[in-house]
């Protein structure tokens, strides 16, 4: 019966889709009207071709790891392509002849900007989310997913996000909101897709075996619930035409980019911290075989982080046409994060107290830790960036970049590497990883990366800075914009340099996971179940 | 009152008191007696479900795999 509503829907909505493609308005549109069509049809044959076939009811003994695997394949893929994007794109910077004249309008750095930071952020990072927090909540909470096929749902729906996502910036389809670049068609589609995802989540917590809810998920379930809520409200805004991907903001002026704001640090604040910091607390302690630091230590940090992270937004807007009052009020609390993010840190890292000689044997522990030692430094800097004096020199300059790339590349990047590592081996049935060795290349390439980068961009940025504020005897600027960037060069080859190294680290890392699960032996069933079921 | 100057001294006041008064209790509650016992025994929680999840009757696993920091 469902299928024959699924089948109903499928249809129509592939019927909208040809009529849209016709009315299209834009290009971009177009194009989305083209690939829902592909897609919906594509799944009117799959759904079709199962109806009134014998269901297999799922084995609820078992986790439900096949999404999980689904989403540790989609995270090292799109970590590849955000990873290129962005050493394109920081070439581009250095020899503008890459902006080729034949790709103007397409793949010049203003539309692959947004190409590269929403892959990273979104389709590395969120699908490192999802199959991490699919994998945690059901191994903390030892119960199967809630919902069925609803965790596919929310997997194949979220790349469809991103397809669209990043073929509209292509086309020049974007609202121009930082982090938030899609079409209001992109984000009705987000939005469905994430309130499946709660219910996945929620689903599973409910129905929990463990009495107590373990901190993982905490973090985990505020990064779900937060981004929903700063998602909605960022993107209130009125399509021009049903036919067309232009549309127009709900807010103006100043609220428009306090709104703005509130949504781009939360999203650093919950996407890029909250949810990773889930990842930290179920995978530090697994891999150092050794529970977290402190328990106690973990609940003061999450609610100590929630409550401050949610109020740090305006202080990317000082010196502007925001009050005051509002700007103080995210540096205050931006410097009061330092406490909770420490805490943090100081947790991840003392986890491993009692068994530092890991950092030498393992290197994928050695990877962990330095994503937290990098936590620690970008939330020193960051909040240090936020104090109005010493925005007054970072803002609009490439330290801004370099302090968002030591946190993403540092503690996201490697956070999500460290996770991939374990993750690979249990959820393909391996003994262990193809070799550690080029785990420890992978380790070592992307440190060296990231300290070329975030080097780079500290000595371009506060140079450029400087040379914005230098004024001779009469007051008139000695710079002009031009010299600027005519003095960041050298500079901007070794940030270009950096991310060759991080890239080369990640390609390295798909080589070794794809590896370990073509070569490395099988785990062995042990000697009671070997009689029953003997090994494959 | 306009609405925007209601809310911007009700925030200052006791929205802000309260959510401080939430925190503080939070962590006077992270304190209380008898939680070391019991947070010790949740942190072990990643070390129990590893490969399959509880049995339809079997609430919390007291097993422990392995014997934490000593």
């Amino acid at each position: 019966m469902l299928n024959y509503i699924k089948l109903i829907v499928l249809g129509l909505i592939a019927i909208f889709a040809m009529i849209a493609a016709s009315y299209a308005r834009d290009l971009a549109y177009q194009v989305h009207a083209i690939i829902i069509l592909l897609v919906a049809a594509g799944m009117f044959m799959w759904t079709l071709r199962r109806t009134d076939e014998p269901a297999m009811p799922a084995p609820q003994n078992e986790y439900m790891d096949g999404v999980v695997r689904a989403g540790v394949i989609a995270t090292a893929f799109w970590g590849v392509v955000g990873f290129l994007a962005g050493t394109f794109i920081a070439f581009q910077l250095a020899f503008p002849y890459l902006n080729f004249d034949w790709a103007q309008g397409y793949a010049n750095f203003g539309r692959l900007r947004p190409l590269h930071t929403s892959a990273v952020i979104f389709a590395f990072g969120g699908n490192a989310l999802l199959a991490t927090s699919f994998y945690v909540v059901q191994r903390t909470s030892a119960a199967r997913l809630w919902g069925g096929n609803t965790a596919w749902f929310v997997f194949w729906g979220y790349q469809l996000f991103i397809v669209l996502a990043a073929t509209g910036y292509l086309l020049g389809s974007t609202q121009s909101k930082e982090y938030a670049e899609p079409e209001w068609y992109i984000d009705l589609w987000l939005t469905v897709v994430w309130l499946a995802y709660l219910a996945v989540f929620l689903g599973t917590i409910v129905r929990r075996k463990e009495p107590h809810i373990y901190v993982a998920n905490w973090f985990f379930l505020s990064f779900i619930v937060t981004v929903a809520m700063l998602h909605v409200f960022n993107n209130l805004s009125i399509p021009v035409s049903i036919w067309g991907s232009k549309s127009v903001q709900v807010f103006a002026g100043v609220q428009d980019a306090m709104t703005q704001w509130w949504y781009g640090h939360n999203a650093v604040g919950f996407f890029l911290t909250a949810g990773f910091l889930g990842m930290m607390y179920y995978f530090i302690p697994k891999q150092a075989e050794r529970p977290v630091f402190s328990y106690k230590l973990s609940i003061i940090h999450f609610w100590a982080l929630i409550f401050i992270y949610i109020w740090a937004g305006p202080h990317h807007l000082h010196y502007t046409a925001l009050p005051d009052w509002a700007s103080t009020l995210g540096m205050v609390f931006s410097i009061v994060l330092w406490m909770p993010s420490w805490g943090g840190m100081i947790n991840g890292l003392m986890t491993l107290s009692g068994a530092w000689d890991k950092l030498r044997t393992d290197p994928v522990i050695r990877m962990m830790v330095i994503s937290v030692g990098f936590y620690g430094m970008s939330t020193f800097e960051g909040p240090m960036m936020s104090i109005r004096a010493v925005n007054s020199l970072s803002h609009y300059t490439d330290w801004t970049i370099g302090h968002v790339h030591s946190g993403a590349l540092g503690w996201n990047g490697m956070i999500t590497f460290g996770a991939l590592y374990y993750l690979v081996p249990k959820l393909w049935n391996r003994e262990r990883l193809y070799s550690l060795s080029l785990v420890s290349w992978h380790f070592w390439l992307a440190t060296i990366g990231i300290v070329l980068y975030a080097a780079s961009m500290w000595v371009t940025g506060i140079m450029e800075g400087l040379m914005w504020r230098e004024v001779d005897a009469n007051g008139f600027l000695v710079n002009s914009f031009a010299d600027t960037v005519a003095a960041k060069f050298p500079m901007y080859v070794v940030r270009g340099l950096g991310g060759v190294l991080f890239l080369a680290g990640a390609i390295i890392m798909c080589y070794n996971l794809w590896m370990t699960v073509r070569r490395s032996p099988a785990v062995e069933a042990d000697a009671a179940t070997a009689h029953a079921t003997p090994a494959e | 009152m306009e609405t925007y100057t209601f809310l911007r001294q009700l925030a200052d006041s006791w929205a802000l008191l309260a959510l401080f008064a939430f925190f503080i209790g939070i962590v006077l509650w992270a304190f209380r007696p008898g939680s070391t016992k019991t947070y010790a025994d949740v942190a072990e929680i990643p070390f129990r479900h590893d490969d399959k999840p509880a049995a339809a009757d079997e609430t919390a696993a007291p097993a422990r795999t392995k014997e934490a920091r000593t």
